[in-house]
């Protein structure tokens, strides 16, 4: 559809461009930001109030990467919905699968056995390191510390790879589905697993001395982009933002789910609040997830990859060729899905950018009555008029880059 | 104003759920807000029951850091005028939480700062979560015919 500046409720903002009555009174520009602009990381457009090098009033607008996915997901069967839920935050897909599978799991009323749990753990950790990378890169290169930006893809690449080994698919991994995992752990995979993380660490220091040395990058993140904690509670701000601001908050620790109770890690928090402090929040938490997956790799319990359900999981291949049951219940999950019971459940997980809510109703059909994700962006950009209210447009883009949004996941 | 804001109360899943009055609906929040201390709402949204009747269901999910608790809180709108006051004042969150209801429901949000379509393009026609919205076979979907 297009769309003219005519009916658009942001252009008009600063509708009085006249002379001012008092000519000494600052004159306001308007300035539109984006939505290609590169350092909003997708298609987001902020229109900006500038008074010379000021922002006075900045407003979100969004949508332009809405992809219906929430009315798509009433159309398919519940394990189909799995695929969907990867493309709404393209950079944790599989905290998503997790927080979808948790969900109709509740309804469901499934076990999920402990190797299932553990293996989703060590995935999820495994995700939140290689957004947390991506986002290290583009917002290092954002405030011009090109060479980050490389280091962070050549590891992120390796996170790929295992993603890869794992489910065949590099990024739309789907791997974690209801009842289970998708496929059984490749063999080696504790191997491949342990090479990577065993060398992590010293990557992770490796970054910090590469940006914590360079006094441009301390000069363009410290004591930029405050926003208080209670405007952030206020406004729906979740994750490392609110760690930055020293509230120690983290639905991994509040509210344990897949076994995360029995792993031993930290919430970093960093009281200053700015830049800078979201920037060693995330850094310490690439830490602490690799402290994660370390001990998962080396208690990972043995037993099944999936519930004992046979009405909701595909069965093995072998047991479809010998046993009539299996084949039977193959048939039915294939051509129609299972049926989940009539009912409604809100499951939260700690996502890389913060609190990933799904509200989930069912009817008692093979498809979901009604989907809602309440996605971290959406409640993170929701901040963004605030915090960059009064500050310099060249501090905009460090400001924007410490939220760590993802277009996908505000539109949906 | 003796009608009390609460009328039903379940518990599922471990999940409080409230089924509130409408008309009281920000009386109420103002009171779980401040005594109750859901300082956060985590999220709004809607549930189309159609043709059911009443056909809208507004959920709210408010957070509590200090008791570490979740509850869902919910308001049945019914006939033809959808309509319910906006909770902007208790949380500023509400906001665009309500705009994206507002656009996928057709849900009035009375005295809300801002109630334009957000994630729709503003001259759109339809709420598209409605459940007797079409998936396929918009107008727009075949801009020649």
């Amino acid at each position: 559809m297009k769309r003219t500046l005519d009916d658009d409720p942001v252009a008009t903002l600063a509708a009085p461009v006249a002379e001012p009555a008092n000519p000494a009174a600052p004159r306001l520009m308007t300035l539109n930001m984006g939505p290609q602009h590169p350092s909003t990381h997708g298609v987001l457009r902020i229109m900006l109030e500038l008074d010379g090098e000021t922002i006075r009033k900045a407003v979100p607008d969004i949508g332009f990467l809405h992809t219906g996915i929430e009315k798509e997901c009433e159309q398919k069967t519940w394990q189909q919905v799995v695929t969907l839920t990867d493309r709404v935050d393209y950079l944790a897909n599989l905290s998503n699968n997790l927080v979808y599978a948790l969900a109709v799991e509740k309804l469901l009323q499934l076990e999920i056995p402990p190797r299932a749990q553990w293996m989703r753990v060590m995935l999820t950790e495994l995700a939140r390191i290689n957004s947390h990378l991506v986002w290290l890169g583009t917002h290092a290169l954002d405030i011009g510390a090109m060479s980050m930006f490389f280091y962070c893809f050549r590891e992120r690449e390796d996170i790929l790879r295992l993603f890869e080994m794992f489910s065949g698919q590099r990024m739309m991994t789907s791997y974690i589905r209801v009842g289970g995992l998708a496929l059984e752990p490749p063999r080696g995979w504790q191997k491949m697993v342990g090479k990577f993380i065993g060398a992590f660490p010293s990557k992770v220091d490796q970054y910090e001395d590469l940006l914590d040395s360079n006094p441009i990058w301390k000069r363009r993140t410290q004591g930029v982009g405050f926003i208080s904690l209670e405007d952030m509670l206020d406004l729906g701000v979740t994750g490392p933002m609110l760690r930055g601001a020293g509230l120690k908050w983290d639905v991994r620790k509040s509210e344990p789910y897949s076994s995360y109770e029995k792993f031993n890690f930290e919430i970093p928090t960093r009281p200053e609040n700015d830049v800078y402090a979201r920037y060693q929040v995330r850094l310490a938490e690439m830490r602490e997830s690799a402290k994660i997956v370390v001990q998962a790799l080396e208690g990972m319990p043995e037993g099944a990859w999936h519930a004992d359900a046979p009405h909701v999981v595909l069965p093995d291949r072998e047991k479809m060729k010998t046993q009539m049951e299996a084949l039977i219940y193959h048939f039915k999950i294939v051509t129609e899905g299972f049926r989940v019971p009539a009912g409604e459940v809100y499951q939260a997980v700690e996502s890389p950018r913060g609190e990933i809510a799904y509200y989930i109703v069912s009817d008692g059909t093979s498809k979901p009555y009604r989907v809602h994700m309440r996605t971290p962006s959406f409640g993170n950009l929701q901040a963004l008029g605030v915090l960059l209210k009064d500050t310099l447009i060249a501090d905009s883009i460090a400001a924007l880059g410490s939220m760590d949004f993802v277009l996908g996941d505000t539109d949906r | 104003m003796n009608q009390p804001a609460i009328l039903e109360t379940h518990e599922a899943f471990g999940e409080t759920t409230l089924i509130a009055d409408p008309a009281r609906i920000l009386d109420l929040c103002r009171y779980l807000k401040h005594e109750e201390k859901f300082i956060r709402l985590s999220g709004v949204t809607a549930v189309d029951w159609h043709p059911a009747e009443p056909r809208f269901e507004v959920v709210y999910h408010l957070h509590s850091l200090e008791r570490n608790l979740r509850l869902r809180v919910k308001c049945r709108l019914s006939g033809t005028n959808f309509e319910i006051d906006s909770v902007y004042p208790v949380w500023r969150s509400a906001d665009w939480c309500e705009r994206e209801v507002f656009d996928m429901f057709g849900i009035q949000f009375r005295d809300h700062p801002n109630l334009q379509r957000i994630l729709m393009p503003v001259d759109w026609e339809g709420h598209p979560l409605r459940k007797d919205y079409p998936v396929h076979g918009h107008k727009y979907s075949y801009p020649q015919e």
